[in-house]
């Protein structure tokens, strides 16, 4: 009986997926992308490994030009911890990271050529972590300065993703100006939200950094990569701790939360079922009996023995032919519909009121 | 709505045919029963039982020996269709069957069940032989578990992998000492040995692919602890779940295949921390020394003995013994598969399958599940790709997209007669099909949809637009309306 109560309050996952985007770009935007590494390197330190981390960086701080510790970012001043690290793997970068790019990967409709490290492969046992930040406002987040993602198509992606049974739970933390806008219109189950600001609240950052130059985090996300330092793989934190972490004494901003959606209470939530990885293991009870005696059967696999000339690289594409393609000539329409009527009416308009007289002016 | 039929033969050695039957044999019998998977969904089950007496042929392999090779007598004259059930009456005091057990499953399609006098205690048993070989209530239930959304399910329904048109299996040597430590394991030889025979049977199931890697200075994740009292180092049942994470991310999950990768990791322990055993929650040592997780593989410690004289050279040369990792390997996909053998009652005695890995009767079990399992997984998705196109009118649907989804309407329909009228295996390939096609439509990457306007937005972009141009236009319409007023009026002022 307790086996079943321990069962009914832990979760149901069997793996571990996080989507983690930043989605502002320029130099001054600096503290989007550590923000985004910070929680990607605890992530990946609790145990989630590349394969099942989508990472999303809008612009390269690393390199930049305008970098004076390149291949750093920092996160804290003086600083003290470098949060780009030996090892990270970026999957979408720079003009990759697009409303499309993400919505893509949240539904699953990505064309066949896409490679598997840029693809979201959850099952409906994967618990994902998805974390965004950026500049955003009332119902809307800022994708590169030049389109926006609103909370409603948001939240049409999250039922897509629920309607097959891409999740099991699902953690969506935002760190943006009016981060509580974005969660307000989710309606699938199982999901659970939080955001650095009330509605009409900005998130403010915390502090510049007078050798680099910029502001190197966010407040929220500074007090959450502090709270998750102490995380480690087996500890029983709970969700509880995580809504606490950065009050309005810290944050200037209010975080709030969201978890009517949610069916387990938060108190039962691990901080390790979203942000680690800790897989449910049985020992194995049972072999199965072999019969060591069977004659090695002849292998199916047929030997090649023709040499097969390396291909090259330049061979493989038909660079000629791309070259010298001439632009598809786009078959012409007559302007139809709304615009139509809509010349028409003002042509018509005109020589009504001019008279038709006037029609040896046009021509 | 779904139905499925299990064609049934009960076949009575002489001497075992009950005394209250209410037809003479041979008859036919129907026994349905409703499965209901939650509120809304449930799914029958019929039961086409053919109730008849020995032929000479099966009265000559009855009278073999022992039930396992009365059952390999009895195997070319049954019934082979995949879903059907055989099941044999001998006579109470048979002795084919041991004092004690009152029925024999064999490796094939059939059972050797010992006769209770009434009509009724033997169909309470036979009931008792289907639940083992054919599907359970349960097993139906948790594989539309996903369509009913339940937070209680069994051990099984979560440990087994989601059906899918393929696999991909992956056998991992870890070293972590190379130089303590060469290590030798002819994986090649294992597979087509051991591995083979077992995909082979599951061919039906779904394509497999095999991999091989050997991975050096690749560590667990936890540090065993060492116990004076056995000196040896254990690995204790709670730490167990923090092993797999550092090593998963050497794995290279592979970048080509979009299929589930099943994982099977052999790990030699350095020399500094063998012997390794794995101890269970009672603290006592794992006798496979291995464990495993559900949908992701299992891992397997592989001991090698301390040389008999210390000044041995480095490294020692070790050659794996892939008959006993097999064997462990192999059962870890039976019970990733969901084929477990824990649930059955005691008077009953299973056959072991053998270097086939598993009997037939499991593969139905498995085709059975996936079967069903696909249907649901297709009728959802068309469901919810048709509530998609309703809210967003404006998406445009290719003709290949179109085609896609009339293809797999077509299959699932012809998946549920199949299986009502009994036909496993075509009602199983119907089912892969329209699942494949189903997938295709829906993760058309043409769907997607980026065309939420709020009301605001388009009063913001539209009017600085069109306000600027209507004002003319309507206050030259006012004009006309006005002139023509003024017109329609004259006539009557002049005279």
């Amino acid at each position: 009986f307790q086996d079943q109560a321990e069962q009914f309050f832990r979760s149901g996952h069997t793996n571990n997926w996080a989507v983690l985007v930043c989605t502002s770009r320029f130099w001054f935007n600096y503290r989007h992308v550590a923000n985004t590494l910070s929680v990607y390197r605890s992530v990946k330190r609790l145990g989630i490994p590349d394969s099942h981390i989508v990472l999303m960086l809008a612009d390269d701080m690393a390199c930049n030009p305008r970098n004076p510790k390149p291949a750093t970012v920092f996160s804290h001043k003086n600083m003290e911890l470098n949060v780009y690290g030996d090892d990270v793997e970026v999957d979408y970068r720079s003009y990759e990271v697009t409303v499309e790019n993400f919505l893509r990967v949240l539904t699953g409709r990505i064309p066949p050529s896409t490679p598997r490290s840029k693809r979201l492969l959850s099952d409906d046992r994967s618990n994902i972590l998805i974390y965004m930040t950026g500049h955003g406002g009332n119902g809307f987040l800022k994708f590169q300065d030049s389109e926006e993602i609103t909370n409603v198509e948001l939240a049409d992606a999250f039922e897509q993703m629920w309607q097959k049974r891409r999740y099991n739970e699902l953690l969506f933390i935002i760190d943006t100006c009016q981060g509580a806008s974005m969660y307000e219109r989710f309606y699938s189950p199982n999901i659970m939200a939080l955001a650095s600001s009330q509605v009409g609240e900005d998130s403010l950052s915390h502090q510049p950094d007078l050798g680099i130059g910029v502001h190197l985090m966010d407040r929220y996300t500074f007090y959450v990569l502090e709270f998750l330092e102490e995380i480690h793989p087996a500890s029983q934190t709970n969700m509880n701790d995580l809504f606490q972490v950065c009050p309005k004494s810290l944050c200037v901003s209010t975080p709030g939360h969201r978890t009517d959606l949610f069916q387990r209470d938060p108190q039962n939530v691990l901080i390790t079922d979203f942000f680690g990885s800790v897989r449910k293991v049985e020992i194995t009870a049972e072999t199965l009996s072999l019969d060591r005696h069977v004659p090695g059967l002849e292998s199916k696999f047929p030997e090649e023995e023709m040499a097969t000339e390396p291909l090259k690289y330049a061979e493989q594409l038909p660079v000629a032919q791309i070259i010298h393609q001439k632009p598809k000539q786009k078959d012409w329409h007559p302007p139809g519909g709304f615009i139509l009527g809509l010349w028409a009416l003002i042509i018509m308009v005109f020589f009504k009121t001019y008279g038709i007289k006037h029609m040896k002016h046009v021509f | 709505q779904v139905q499925l039929a299990v064609p049934m033969a009960v076949v009575f050695a002489p001497g075992s045919v009950p005394a209250d039957l209410p037809r003479p044999l041979p008859f036919r019998d129907v026994q349905e029963m409703e499965i209901s998977v939650n509120l809304r969904a449930s799914v029958t089950s019929r039961y086409e039982i053919r109730y008849r007496s020995t032929t000479a042929q099966e009265e000559a392999a009855l009278a073999a020996a022992t039930a396992r090779e009365a059952d390999a007598a009895l195997y070319p004259l049954q019934d082979t269709t995949l879903g059907s059930l055989t099941m044999y009456v001998v006579p109470e005091t048979s002795s084919l069957l041991p004092q004690g057990l009152n029925v024999y499953v064999g490796k094939h399609r059939s059972a050797l069940v010992r006769a209770v006098g009434s009509l009724a205690g033997l169909q309470a048993r036979l009931q008792g032989v289907t639940q083992v070989m054919s599907f359970t209530a349960s097993s139906i239930a948790a594989a539309l578990s996903e369509r009913a959304p339940d937070g209680r399910l069994s051990p099984d329904a979560r440990r087994s992998l989601k059906s899918s048109l393929g696999y991909e299996i992956t056998f991992s040597l870890l070293n972590p000492d190379p130089k303590s430590h060469s290590v030798d394991w002819d994986i090649e030889g294992a597979v087509n040995r051991f591995v083979k025979p077992v995909l082979d049977k599951l061919s039906l199931v779904a394509n497999f692919s095999v991999d091989s890697q050997i991975l050096y200075y690749a560590v667990l994740g936890v540090t065993p602890r060492y116990d004076k009292e056995s000196s040896s180092f254990l690995l204790s049942a709670h730490s167990l779940p923090h092993v797999i994470n550092p090593v998963e991310a050497r794995l290279g999950s592979s970048a080509a295949s979009l299929y589930p990768v099943l994982n099977f990791l052999l790990y030699v322990p350095e020399r500094s921390h063998s012997p390794l055993y794995i101890q269970d929650k009672d603290g006592a040592p794992v006798s496979t020394n291995a464990f495993h997780s559900p949908r992701w593989g299992g891992i397997m410690v592989y001991n090698v003995e301390a040389p008999a004289s210390p000044q041995a050279s480095l490294p020692l040369h070790v050659d794996v013994d892939m008959a006993r990792v097999m064997e462990v390997f192999l059962a870890q996909l039976r019970l990733l598969f969901g084929l477990s053998r824990e649930e059955v009652p005691p008077e009953f005695l299973l056959e072991s399958p053998g270097n086939e890995g598993l009997a037939d009767w499991e593969l139905d079990h498995l085709l059975w599940a996936h079967t069903v399992e696909n249907i649901a997984t297709v009728s959802t998705t068309l469901t919810s790709l048709a509530q998609l196109l309703d809210k967003i009118g404006n998406i445009v649907i290719k003709d290949d997209v179109a085609s896609e989804v009339y293809r797999a309407v077509a299959s699932v329909q012809s998946a549920v007669t199949e299986l009502s009228l009994g036909h496993l295996l075509a009602a199983f390939q119907a089912s892969k099909e329209a699942v494949t096609s189903s997938e295709k439509a829906f993760f058309d990457p043409s769907l997607l949809h980026l065309l939420y306007f709020p009301d605001d937005q388009k009063f913001a972009i539209y009017i600085p637009l069109f306000l600027p141009m209507a004002v003319p236009i309507l206050l030259s319409l006012a004009k006309i309306v006005r002139e023509s007023r003024l017109r329609k009026k004259e006539p009557t002022k002049m005279d």
